[in-house]
């Protein structure tokens, strides 16, 4: 009896140990919300591009999270990405007037969306499309221009140079 | 000489097709018992004990080793592009997707694996399992079946377990020793990982579960009842548990990449 009650107690133990991971992983290293109650509000807004915004990306103002991306996809009225994001029910005074942005956190960090508060009276609720929208930076683009603005200026040696070997 | 040699190869092709063959009905016959087997649950939780939880103290060591040499390792290789911070992220998608099945798997089959075997090829060889059909007891149903179960049940949950204690050793080196800051190395992990990479893990630690223990009450059962079939029985687990792990591993990664 005591040798089945200590073999029974250290099995609960180690399935209790090993759903904990599960529950672990799966709550802290992703950042899947599990939301209970999951209230909130959702807000569209289309972007130009909106380069490595991926679903679940943060969504804040002035650096604090106040939601998450719900969805991205691909509008064929506007040509533009369509990006869900839901708002926590607490942040339910972002003016009519304010703009959305991508941008990224840090050098290689992942892309989150900010928004800038406008000045209006009257603020976004369920389903409202941001009016404002500003796209990711591409830092392809940017190299090109950077690189098509130099070879510009310096368009009168420039050539001579290449010849001469 | 050449036709030896053919003939020979041939002979090898139809030892490995038989093999199969016999490891597939065995499967079947396995899987056909698995209504019954839990029914009679208190004999599964027995071996979950066996092959699970006594397994856990390696398992957590091995995790804990891994998780600080990745912690490690990946800090020298991320600090030369500058990138220390991603090196949550890193760990935790190596742990979760490759290492924390696969290293367990390896472990399971060392150390579960060749219990079983030993254990059902005594039986054989001590005649404990002629004596159950003599008496009318199916072995495969009283022995073999809570064995595989208890083995299957355990392998993703101990996977979990070496995950877990493996970030927590990568967290230790990386975030304690080495000076990555804590708050990059959760907060890149949380928006590098996925659920699916989490399910990735699972699905796969489950697959590897089934065939370690199939392949270990299928050696054990059908062992040489001697001293060195036994032994044999216990070699063949490991080696053959360890190439299929490995292989299917390789499949797996391809199909859910």
């Amino acid at each position: 009896m005591r040798q089945t009650r200590t073999i029974e107690l250290g099995t609960g133990l180690f399935v209790l140990l090993g759903f904990a991971a599960l529950f672990f992983l799966v709550t802290q290293i992703t950042n899947r919300e599990f939301g209970l109650g999951d209230g909130g509000y959702r807000l569209l807004g289309s972007f130009e591009q909106v380069g490595g915004l991926k679903p679940g990306a943060p969504v804040s103002m002035s650096g604090v999270t106040i939601g998450h991306v719900e969805g991205i996809e691909y509008d064929f009225n506007e040509y533009k990405a369509r990006v869900t994001m839901r708002i926590d029910s607490d942040y339910d005074r972002i003016p009519d007037d304010s703009d959305a942005g991508i941008f990224t956190a840090g050098l290689l960090g992942g892309q989150y969306i900010g928004i800038g508060p406008g000045g209006s009276e009257t603020f976004l609720a369920e389903g409202d499309q941001m009016q404002f929208t500003q796209s990711a930076i591409v830092l392809e683009n940017l190299i090109s221009k950077f690189l098509f603005s130099k070879a510009g200026e310096k368009h009168g040696d420039a050539p001579a140079e290449a010849s001469t070997p | 000489m050449l036709a030896s040699l053919t003939s020979e190869l041939l002979q090898s092709l139809r030892i490995a097709l038989q093999a199969i063959g016999a490891y597939t009905l065995f499967f079947v016959r396995l899987l056909k018992e698995v209504p019954r087997a839990l029914l009679r649950f208190s004999l599964v939780v027995d071996q979950v004990h066996n092959s699970g939880a006594l397994s856990l103290v390696i398992i957590m060591l091995s995790g804990l080793f891994v998780g600080m040499v990745l912690g490690l390792q990946g800090f020298d290789l991320l600090e030369r592009f500058g990138s220390e911070e991603s090196l949550g992220s890193a760990a935790a998608l190596g742990l979760l997707k490759e290492l924390g099945p696969v290293v367990t798997a390896l472990l399971f089959a060392g150390r579960a694996g060749t219990a079983l075997a030993s254990e059902l090829g005594l039986m054989r060889a001590t005649d404990q399992l002629a004596a159950m059909e003599m008496m009318a007891v199916d072995p495969v149903r009283r022995v073999v079946m809570p064995r595989f179960l208890g083995g299957v049940l355990s392998m993703p949950l101990l996977a979990a377990i070496f995950s877990m204690i493996g970030i927590f050793g990568a967290q230790l080196v990386g975030v304690q020793l080495m000076g990555v800051d804590a708050g990059q190395f959760w907060s890149q992990m949380r928006s590098a990982v996925e659920f699916g990479d989490v399910m990735e893990g699972v699905v796969k630690s489950c697959v590897f579960g089934v065939a370690c223990s199939l392949i270990a009450v299928y050696e054990g059962y059908h062992s040489v009842p001697t001293a060195e079939g036994v032994g044999r029985a216990t070699t063949r687990t490991v080696v053959i548990s360890s190439v299929i792990v490995l292989l299917l591993d390789y499949m797996l990664t391809a199909v859910m990449l």
